[in-house]
């Protein structure tokens, strides 16, 4: 049993977040244990990574480097990406391939399942030196996680006895990432953004639908977004995982909106080549925009023709490193290609939209000091965490800091 | 045989006109430096060299540029940040019909407003410039850069 964590959570509850969560060195360590190691599904890589018996794909859990393999009979697999030996890296690149996986620092090997295979000069050299009788290889496999496909998504879990995936996110939440890969998929790309905050104010920043229209002003202008549009927010039963949704051009005259006379609505802002904004809908279902939360750190993302998944991991109490993966279909014609690549014009390090995402972080983690008493307001929507109709609201966020509280115990 | 010095010279003339627009917050004057139908990406050289398609900008029109530039001085939020390009080995790789393929070499510090200064990016531009017209126009010009990372964000192009 882990000792309790010295973090006094404000009395106000779930609207209320204290700013260590954001700073604190002792937090980040327990959030390792406690949360990324502990009883969740962490997003690992698709499965079209790893079409291949042989191949594997380097991956992270929170921060500790993991690989996923498919094994020589096809089975998926993953373990820590680190020699038993004397803990060096094993897999250093993102892809490979290979029967087995060997160190380079002095050629230990594993099998697929993270087998120990193989001790060099386990019986030394020349009859000197050599492992002890008593070594025994098979009690240093490397540590295995437990390992589940869903909808070609990778997930892997350090904890025993975690419910199959599905189960884990809720119906709702299942049925929205099988709407996004609904079929055989293909990496159209990968970005790596080094955001300047805590991995928390990222999460928030995807399960907060209130801002995406007052931060946001591209989305604004061009009506991909406003929270005047239908749509709503799906949060599921735990709290930890939301979808955020809206439609097209379903959106009434709103006073409210009008009134607010937003910053990010510009009407005289036209764009001269609109040929990124032509979407198709191809889920057939009007929804132009779904932004899916999995807890911890996994994004699926649906910004019209923009598909990709986004993994959260932490770099430090500061740093955090989004690592996006941009899809698209196997029997995407080209037409629906050169869609997805204008509209990734909109996401990722340099996106309209994403973009404002990754400067506005480090706001908040730049004002930290001084704040070690203080909390920030999440009380938009009410206290509760619920699906609801209107985008207005921070249920989500509350979501995630009711899921984050139960594991971390404060 | 060589490539001939005043093409050279023009291919240099033409980067070292290109970064002085981005680097000293003329934006508006970068578009204007490609052709109407052009192509424009940045793409890290991980992605390039796997064929993956998607990188960080994309555009196949001036237009496009021209939306990268009214975005930022309109719509996007950003530090206030400039760039210093060091443009260096360019190399023309082909040159006929009165188009030139080159590379060159580019390193980019960031400026932040608060002095911050910082190695942003370092890469090669692949181009193709037409000479055909009265000024050389980029018909292509593909930004590879070296990282995979990008810190924070990517505003002002490269």
């Amino acid at each position: 049993m882990r000792n309790a964590l010295d973090l006094a959570w404000p009395r106000e509850g779930l609207i209320r977040v204290p700013y260590p969560v954001y700073s604190r060195a002792d937090v980040y360590a327990e959030e390792r244990a406690r949360i990324f190691m502990g009883p969740v599904w962490n997003f690992l890589c698709l499965e079209a990574e790893l079409p291949n018996p042989g191949d594997w794909r380097a991956s992270f859990v929170g921060d500790v480097p993991v690989v996923v393999t498919r094994d020589l009979d096809g089975k998926l697999n993953a373990f820590e990406n680190r020699c038993a030996h004397r803990g060096a890296l094993l897999c250093l690149k993102r892809n490979g391939h290979g029967r087995e996986i060997s160190c380079v620092y002095h050629n230990w090997t594993y099998d697929l399942r993270g087998a120990l295979t193989g001790v060099t000069f386990e019986r030394g050299v020349n009859r000197k030196g050599g492992m002890p009788a008593d070594f025994k290889r098979a009690e240093h496999d490397l540590r295995r996680l437990r390992v589940e496909s869903f909808a070609g998504l990778v997930f892997g879990s350090f904890a025993a006895g975690m419910p199959p995936v599905e189960q884990y996110l809720g119906a709702e939440i299942a049925a929205r990432v099988r709407r996004v890969l609904r079929k055989r998929v293909k990496v159209l790309g990968y970005s790596s953004q080094i955001l300047p905050n805590n991995w928390k104010v990222y999460v928030e920043n995807n399960k907060d639908s209130y801002h995406a229209s007052l931060l946001h002003a591209f989305f604004t202008t061009f009506r991909m977004n406003r929270l005047s549009q239908q749509g709503g927010i799906i949060v599921d039963g735990s709290g930890g995982h939301h979808v955020s949704y809206s439609l097209r051009a379903t959106d009434r005259a709103s006073a409210d909106y009008d009134a607010a006379a937003l910053r990010a609505k510009r009407e005289d802002y036209r764009l001269a080549d609109p040929s990124m904004l032509d979407g198709v809908d191809e889920f057939g279902d009007g929804i132009t925009l779904q932004i899916l939360t999995v807890f911890p750190s996994c994004v699926v993302q649906q910004i019209q023709n923009s598909l990709a998944l986004r993994q959260i991991v932490p770099r430090g109490t500061g740093e955090t490193e989004l690592l996006w993966t941009y899809i698209g279909y196997d029997d995407d014609d080209a037409a629906m290609l050169m869609r997805r690549q204008k509209q990734s014009n909109l996401v990722g390090p340099g996106g309209y939209i994403s973009m404002e995402d990754g400067a506005v972080g480090g706001f908040i983690q730049r004002a930290l000091p001084g704040a070690e008493e203080d909390a920030s307001i999440v009380q938009m929507g009410g206290g509760d965490v619920a699906s609801t109709d209107t985008r207005a609201t921070e249920t989500a966020v509350r979501g995630f800091w009711q899921v984050y509280r139960r594991l971390m115990g404060v | 045989m060589p490539p001939d010095i005043a093409t050279q010279l023009a291919l240099e003339r033409l980067l070292a006109r290109y970064v002085a627009s981005l680097d000293e917050d003329r934006l508006e004057e970068w578009p204007g430096y490609f052709t109407e139908d052009c192509r424009y990406q940045i793409i890290s050289a991980e992605n390039y060299e796997q064929n993956l398609p998607i990188g960080v900008f994309f555009a196949d029109s001036r237009g496009m540029l021209s939306d990268r530039v009214s975005a930022l001085r309109q719509a996007n939020i950003y530090e206030a940040q400039r760039y210093r390009h060091l443009v260096s080995s360019t190399l023309i790789l082909d040159a006929s019909d009165g188009i030139v393929t080159a590379r060159s070499n580019y390193l980019v510090v960031r400026i932040m407003h608060d002095g911050a200064t910082a190695l942003f990016s370092s890469g090669r531009y692949l181009d193709r410039v037409s000479f055909r017209g009265p000024d050389p126009l980029f018909l292509e010009k593909l930004v590879i850069f070296d990282s995979r990372r990008i810190d924070t964000l990517l505003a002002i192009p490269l």
